[in-house]
């Protein structure tokens, strides 16, 4: 019988199924004579079981509604838009705070929201939520300075920051502070302030300094991962307030900072 | 016969799991299906009836990645490998071994990762990969071959030498 030589390809299509039944009893052939081939594709087809196995539970998953609620946008102002804000929007979930009224805090739906800039456009939520994901597991030094030393952390902060900055008091709310740490930003020093609660949950707010040029001023919410995020512009600052905290509740503490940094006590 | 929308909807759960795959981190996986999505819509009228949808929803998928390589790099790439790669629960009992195998897939270059996840996790045909990435069958056939022994050194422990074999 003349047979084609066994070639890499006719392995790997062996290997993924996808030899005709007559070609296949060929490279059963082959493989009888040579072990290590033989070790070598029973490896790969090890690596198609366990890709399946590690990835294919995401099948499974309930499909998140931003997706399957997705819409066409139009691409050149979505451009625009991308370009011009750091902030993250939050697609359908995107709750639009008017905190204009003294006291008073209204929520709506953003209809606006719809479009979202450019996914990689590191945001400040996206970053403060970075942040908090990086730091707040940390057991033995979640921060820089502790709580014990709040002068000396207020002190120091204002310094690198540039102006005057404090951690607010989210006691009532059950939250005590920990302590803050400096980080990088985009365009400079950034300030976090890690809270917690009896349970241990921890909280982080994300100040950054340089948020002039965003005019976007509206209290916002954003997913990012397993990490809820609430976050405003104020004047040159920007404020993100992180947790794995359900977005009633986080809703609640963010609304008691922002009261806080409008009323300087 | 499903009409397009439905084939669109019913094309996400796979969208994911190889965004999942590619990406590794589940917000970013997610983002890049919601654009893969979005263009999707955008570009519904143009899709031919008939042809295979999902191959056409990978093409869209792979040009976005390659967009966004070529924008300029966002430094939160590294840290979001780490935070949420969250493995599947049940998972466990074979979860070191996986967690190599997850481990190996981020090693490898993402021109190989992709052909070996639309292969492994897609069971796409070589010339359905082909067509879908815009690059010769020969060149998918090297680069499978080229991330399978890779991923084999590394779960073995040992360093890759390139290269293995000459594909014809």
């Amino acid at each position: 019988m003349n047979t084609l030589p066994i070639t890499e390809a006719d392995l790997h299509a062996f290997v993924d199924g996808k030899l005709p039944a007559a070609r296949r009893l060929e490279v059963d052939a082959y493989l009888a004579q040579r072990p290590e081939e033989a070790e070598r594709l029973r490896a790969y087809t090890a690596q198609n079981d366990e890709l399946r196995a590690l990835f294919n539970p995401v099948l499974d998953e309930a499909v998140p509604e931003r997706l399957s609620a997705a819409r066409p946008r139009q691409w050149q102002w979505q451009r625009l838009v991308a370009g011009l804000a750091i902030a993250l929007f939050s697609g359908t979930t995107g709750w639009l705070l008017h905190g204009q009224q003294a006291g008073e805090i209204q929520y709506a739906q953003g209809d606006s929201m719809q479009a979202r800039p450019a996914l990689y456009v590191a945001g400040l939520a996206h970053q403060a939520a970075i942040a908090h994901v990086v730091y707040s597991p940390d057991v033995k030094r979640p921060v820089e300075i502790g709580a014990d030393q709040e002068e000396q952390l207020v002190a120091w902060l204002s310094k690198r920051l540039g102006t005057a900055i404090r951690p607010p008091r989210l006691g009532k709310l059950g939250y005590e502070l920990i302590g803050g740490r400096l980080l990088p930003g985009a365009q400079g020093a950034v300030a976090q302030f890690m809270y917690h609660d009896a349970t241990g949950q921890r909280l982080t707010l994300y100040v950054s300094t340089d948020q002039a040029h965003n005019k976007d001023t509206g209290f916002r919410f954003a997913q990012e991962g397993p990490v809820n995020v609430f976050y405003w512009i104020d004047g040159k600052f920007g404020y993100a307030l992180s947790a794995g905290i359900n977005k009633a509740e986080l809703a609640r503490v963010a609304t008691a900072v922002y009261d806080q940094l409008e009323k300087p006590s | 016969m499903p009409n397009s929308r439905d084939q669109l909807l019913a094309c996400i759960p796979r969208l994911r799991r190889y965004a999942r795959a590619l990406v590794g981190d589940r917000a970013g996986a997610d983002d890049l299906v919601q654009d893969t999505v979005e263009r999707g819509w955008g570009r519904l009228a143009s899709w031919e009836g008939g042809s295979d949808m999902r191959a056409w929803l990978f093409s869209i998928m792979h040009n976005l990645r390659i967009d966004q390589a070529r924008r300029p790099s966002v430094p939160t790439e590294a840290l979001n490998e780490e935070t949420s790669m969250a493995l599947a629960p049940g998972s466990s009992s074979s979860g070191l071994e996986l967690r190599d195998m997850e481990t190996a897939l981020r090693a490898l270059p993402e021109e190989q990762r992709e052909i070996l996840l639309l292969v492994a996790l897609e069971e796409m045909s070589y010339d359905d990969v082909a067509q879908t990435l815009k690059i010769p069958i020969g060149t998918v056939m090297s680069r499978l071959s080229r991330a399978r022994e890779k991923m084999r050194a590394n779960m073995e422990g040992r360093a890759y030498i390139a290269p293995l074999k000459v594909v014809k």
